[in-house]
Parts: structure tokens; C-alpha cells; sequence
């Protein structure tokens, strides 16, 4: 009710044909929304709520210099195509509606509190950091590192520029049969001209050249029938030039039996599996496949134990996998242990058994064992004007079209909230103004969006000049003397 | 004949421009104002035009041309059609938001679908056996009165599930 009061008392116009009052609106009445988080979640959000409500001005508060998260810094570098969001996120961005403040972490440089004086809704989008660990002896080895370090490190993201891989080794074993788990077989053993023209950072590129590494397993605790993966990605590996698949005739019994009944999805991905596991190659794959340097493969059925060290203790030398036997079937059966243990020797081990997000305030309620942030519909249990999207909502699961439709909810549930009066917009709020003041107070010089138009180009063209479509900046130090060139 | 339709095309635009220049003034709904001229604007009245039918998430039907060559979502972004989250990759092959539903027949009558295409519809909400991409058809002649359906998005339907429970 309140929001109508306020639409009503800016200045109102008729116009000829259309029965009915548009108000111009001041900026001071109208509703002040800010998002933590600048990632697909808070984009799809701001998009939303931007085009749904005339009345509402968005605020994008992020910790690095640089917009766009998991598409910057998760996507992986041979996918430009999802990449094409950044087109419309940009469009949102350069809304006079919508301001991004890069450079300014929420929970050190202004808090949980403070935006939610100043605004009257805040948005919790800022993703999942932290990942989930194996919690098996040696993890602490050189060697292993998460999956999530690891896709960093290739993607340029400052926190992990250091990780600096030890790709030494024949063998790499990955953990985890999701879509980051094959992102990373597929840079481990793409060859080097087709990364070289994609945007992974040239130190990544330099290390991968000279890779000694020349087959990856990718370890499930459970069957063919269960994989995490989605069809597009494993048909990337299928199809990557100078590899073969190395899977196993038996992993893949009884499977035919059960496809009729699958869903479509699952049917389509499993049958392309096993179809490449069981089938006779056609002359011409035979050869490409006898040609491959390089081989990848699934390895079902097996649980991590202990990494296993070399003999000073310095360094990964193998892994310990404990054998499972399945309980049960299709999407809900068990891994059980077998008893039986095998060793694999191998010197790199990533773990991408998932993301997980992190507490940002004991203000701010938490789920921790489903790492997530409890609410219906996006709307925060217990704290009014808090709402959530993205990962933090609902998991680290999905592709982006699912963070997209996720997204587009919780910003319907707040302007329901509006609408409905439960979020009360009827005072005035300061919103960036506030925040401003206590960020200039605490030395804290935010990072505005045509600031990062300016590390994008300087990106662009560095780019150019080695035939890739951006060559990123990789401290934050880098991109901050950009931005205030 | 000709003169009178292009004094009226004339008239349009200027009322178009008028109505824009208004709308922004307003800071009004313009997305809106400009998306009910394009679908009625009289300069699509052309012989070589395709007449598509969308359906949108409301149930609404929504009549627009396009050019032979064309795809479904290049129509879509072409005449501005406001359907949330549409074509997010861009007609690139990477995502599953440009999908669509068709009756049986017309289905049939689009062609094979790629491998790739099946394997971006697979991640769709709401797949159905005759579904496509909008992205990968491309409107020929005997597309005329074509109707396509936009899917409701799976948070509308847990939504709905929410209020009835």
C-alpha cells in the first residue's frame, strides 16, 4: 500500500489515449534495494526487479574490482558462448536505475547491518566460496588441490594467481563426475591451439604447455546411471581432438536394461556413455582413437581413503580408492563399501566434489549443514527485507538457465513483498548515500561499472594483440590502477 | 493504394516517436508503449513476411512477422518481445532459454534436430516431445501462421505449488 502512496505523490502526467496516471518519480521516494554479489544470481535479480518496478533503484555491492563472478571467473575459457550473458548483464548495469560498486567487501568494509539501514531490501547473492573437502588423510599433500582453486587459477582469479600446479606427472586424478570435474579433464587435455585462443590467463596457458599430463580418471562414488554431469560437457570429451576414452565394459552392465525407463535426459546422457564405452568404433574413430596421445576415463564405484605421498613425504605420488558396491538404483542409490581398496598412482588430485557457501554474519541465519541461506521463495526465514538468490539459495547446483529462473523468483517474491505491504518501503531510505559516506570514512574507494568499462577494454585489447578475446588482469592491484587511469 | 499506406507507415512513425518521447519523459513503462507498436506496425504488412504466433508465459498470443532466414529468437529480440530470460546465450548453442513448444504436426514439419540441440533441450524446464530451441529454427514460407509456445519456467510452476499447498 505504501508503494502506491509514494507512486502517486510524484508528479503525475495524463496522457492522451491511456487511461491512466504514470508519475514521475523522485529519487528520493523510491525503493532502495541493494545486492551483495555480482554474479549471474545478482544480475538476473536486479534485471528483474529493475523491469518489474519503475520505482526501484539496485545497488551492486562487490568484493572484487571486476563484475560477473562464476562467468568471469568459474565458466570455463573454451565456452565463450555462455559467456554471452555478460551482454545483458551489462545492459542491466548501464540502467540509470542500477549502480555497481566494485572493490567493496560486504562483512569487512561495510556490514550486513549498515545495508539494511540504508536500503529498504538487501539481497544476498554472493555465491558459494567454499568447497566442500574430501576429508581423507595427505589432502594438505602438493598435488591436491580443489577443483574450485584450480578452475581459478586458469580463469585468473586473483585469491589463486599462487597455485601454480605441478603438472609434472602422467596421471591426474579428479574427484567428482560433475560439470566442473570435466571442465577441468577437458583443459587438462585440450590441445594447446585451441586454449590458446580462448581467455584463459597466459600463465595457465604457459603451464599447460608444458604439462606432462596425459590421462585424467574422473572418480565417482557411484555409478554410470548417477554421474552429475550434463550430456553437452560429456560429449565435449567424446569428441576432444587427440583423446580417447578409457572407460570400463563392466561398470556398464544391466545398464541397457534399465535406459527405456529413464527420463530423457538421464537416458540420452547414459546412452552416450555407454555407447562409448561398449561400442565398436567405426573405422574413422578407430583411427582418430589409435592416433590420441591422450586418454580420459570414468572411474565408477570407488570413494577416496588417503592420498597416498612419496617416499619423502614431499609431494602426491597416488590415491587410495576404496571399491563400492551400489544399494538400491537410479538417482537415489547408495554407495556402499566393499571392504576393497585399490591404489592408483597419479601426482595431481583435484577435488570437485562441490562448492559450498560460507556464513557472511551470525546476524544473517544460516543453514550449515545445507550450506545454504534458509528461505521461501528467496525471502530470508526470520529477517524481513533480507532476501537470497543463487547458489546461496539453493545449493551449488545448475546450470545458469537454473540460477536465471531462480533468480527471477526471489526478485517477484520481494516486489510481491512490496506490493503486499509485509516489506515496508513507506519511509525514505538513504541508500548508496549512506554507504557512500561510511566507505569514504573507512578509506574504501569503490570501483564504478564505467570504471570496469575501462578494465575491459585495456583486457579487449591486450587480448587482441595475442589473437584471444581478452587477456585478463590477475591482481587486484592491476585492475584497481587501471580503473583509475 | 501505395500513397495512403505510406502516408499512415509516415504518421506511424511520427506518433511512434512521439509516444516514446513521452514515455520517457513519464519515465513510464516505454518497453512496453514500443513493443505494442512493432507488433502492430502496418511496415510488416510485406509479401515475403512470415506470420508467427508466439504464446506467452501468460497464455497471451502474440501475432509478429518475420523475414525467411530468420530464426525464432532473432524474431523474438527483433520485435523487442518481452519474454523474460529469452535467448540468454544468445543463439549460440549453450543454453536452453530460447525454448519452445509445438503442436505435433508443425514439429514434424521443422526437421532433424542436431545432437547438440537435443542436448541443450535436455536441460530445458518443462521439455516436452516436441520441443525446439528456438534458436536453431529458421522461418521459411511454409512456417506462415505458425504458433510457438513459451514455457512456463519452472519457478512459476513450484509457485503455484507453493500456494495450493
Amino acid at each position: 500500500m505504501s508503494g502506491h502512496k509514494m507512486l502517486f505523490s510524484g508528479l503525475k502526467l495524463w496522457t492522451a489515449g491511456r487511461s491512466r496516471w504514470i508519475s514521475r518519480l523522485h529519487d528520493d521516494c523510491s525503493t532502495k534495494v541493494c545486492i551483495v554479489g555480482s554474479g549471474p544470481a545478482g544480475f538476473y535479480t536486479a534485471q528483474h526487479l529493475i523491469k518489474a518496478r519503475q520505482d526501484v533503484e539496485v545497488d551492486i555491492y562487490e568484493r572484487l574490482p571486476v563484475p560477473f563472478g562464476l562467468v568471469r571467473f568459474g565458466v570455463a575459457p573454451d565456452h565463450p558462448e555462455v559467456k554471452n550473458v555478460i551482454n545483458t548483464f551489462t545492459q542491466t548495469a548501464r540502467q540509470s536505475r542500477c549502480h555497481f560498486y566494485g572493490n567493496v567487501s560486504v562483512g569487512t568494509d561495510v556490514s550486513v547491518e549498515e545495508l539494511r539501514h540504508a536500503y529498504h531490501a538487501v539481497v544476498l547473492s554472493y555465491g558459494a566460496e567454499g568447497n566442500r573437502g574430501m576429508g581423507v588423510p595427505g589432502e594438505d599433500l602438493p598435488g591436491v588441490h580443489a577443483a574450485k582453486d584450480f578452475v581459478g587459477w586458469y580463469n585468473g582469479l586473483p585469491s589463486c594467481r599462487e597455485l601454480r600446479p605441478d603438472l609434472s606427472c602422467e596421471t591426474a586424478v579428479i574427484l567428482g563426475q560433475g560439470n566442473v570435474a570435466l571442465d577441468v579433464a577437458r583443459v587438462l587435455l585440450a590441445p594447446l591451439d585451441i586454449l590458446k585462443k580462448t581467455d584463459i590467463t597466459q600463465p595457465a596457458l604457459e603451464a599447460l604447455a608444458e604439462s606432462q599430463v596425459r590421462r585424467v580418471l574422473i572418480v565417482g562414488r557411484r555409478g554410470p546411471m548417477q554421474v552429475a554431469c550434463t550430456i553437452k560437457e560429456l560429449r565435449e570429451m567424446v569428441n576432444l581432438p587427440n583423446t580417447r576414452p578409457e572407460l570400463m565394459a563392466a561398470d556398464f552392465e544391466g545398464v541397457a536394461e534399465a535406459l527405456k525407463d529413464l527420463p530423457r535426459p538421464r537416458k540420452r546422457l547414459t546412452e552416450l556413455m555407454s555407447k562409448t564405452a561398449l561400442e565398436i568404433p567405426g573405422e574413422k574413430e578407430q583411427q582418430r582413437r589409435s592416433g590420441a596421445s591422450h586418454t580420459w576415463g570414468f572411474r565408477f564405484f570407488r570413494s577416496p581413503v588417503e592420498i597416498l605421498a612419496d617416499p619423502e613425504r614431499s609431494r602426491t605420488a597416488g590415491i587410495r580408492l576404496a571399491v563400492n558396491r551400489l544399494e538400491g538404483s537410479g538417482e537415489g542409490a547408495r554407495a556402499v563399501l566393499t571392504g576393497e581398496v585399490e591404489d592408483v598412482t597419479c601426482g595431481l588430485v583435484i577435488s570437485s566434489i562441490g562448492y559450498k557457501s560460507l556464513p557472511i554474519h551470525p546476524s544473517v541465519p544460516f543453514d550449515s549443514r545445507k550450506a545454504v541461506v534458509p528461505n521461501s521463495m528467496g525471502r530470508v526465514q526470520q529477517a524481513a527485507g533480507l532476501y537470497c538468490s543463487g547458489w546461496l539459495k539453493t545449493g551449488p547446483t545448475g546450470v545458469i538457465a537454473t540460477t536465471m529462473n531462480s533468480s527471477f523468483d526471489t526478485a517477484r517474491s520481494l516486489v510481491e513483498d512490496m506490493e503486499s505491504g509485509t516489506l515496508d518501503v513507506s519511509a525514505a531510505k538513504p541508500g548508496s548515500q549512506s554507504v557512500s559516506a561510511l566507505l569514504e570514512k573507512r578509506g574504501v574507494k569503490p570501483v564504478t561499472f564505467s570504471d570496469w568499462e575501462k578494465i575491459d577494454g585495456v583486457e579487449t585489447r591486450r587480448g587482441e594483440v595475442v589473437g584471444k578475446p581478452r587477456e585478463k588482469l590477475l591482481t587486484v592491484e592491476e585492475m584497481l590502477q587501471v580503473a583509475r587511469s | 493504394m501505395a500513397f495512403v499506406t505510406a502516408l499512415r507507415r509516415l504518421a506511424h512513425v511520427r506518433l511512434r516517436e512521439y509516444s516514446w518521447r513521452t514515455a520517457a519523459v513519464t519515465s513510464g513503462a516505454w518497453l512496453t508503449s514500443q513493443r505494442s507498436f512493432t507488433s502492430s506496425s502496418p511496415s510488416l504488412r510485406s509479401d515475403n513476411k512470415v506470420t508467427i504466433n508466439f504464446v506467452n508465459r501468460d497464455g497471451e498470443k502474440i501475432t509478429v512477422k518475420g523475414s525467411p532466414g530468420d530464426s525464432l529468437l532473432d524474431i523474438v529480440i527483433n520485435e523487442d518481445l518481452d519474454f523474460d530470460g529469452f535467448g540468454a546465450c544468445e543463439g549460440t548453442l549453450a543454453c536452453s532459454t530460447c525454448h519452445l513448444i509445438f503442436d505435433e504436426d508443425t514439429y514434424k514439419s521443422l526437421g532433424p534436430v542436431t545432437d547438440e540441440e537435443m542436448d541443450m533441450l535436455d536441460l530445458a524446464y518443462g521439455l516436452t516431445d516436441t520441443s525446439r530451441l528456438g534458436c536453431q529454427i529458421c522461418l521459411t514460407k511454409s512456417l506462415e501462421g505458425v504458433v510457438a509456445r513459451v514455457p512456463e519456467s519452472v519457478a512459476d510452476i513450484r509457485q503455484s505449488k507453493d500456494e495450493s499447498s
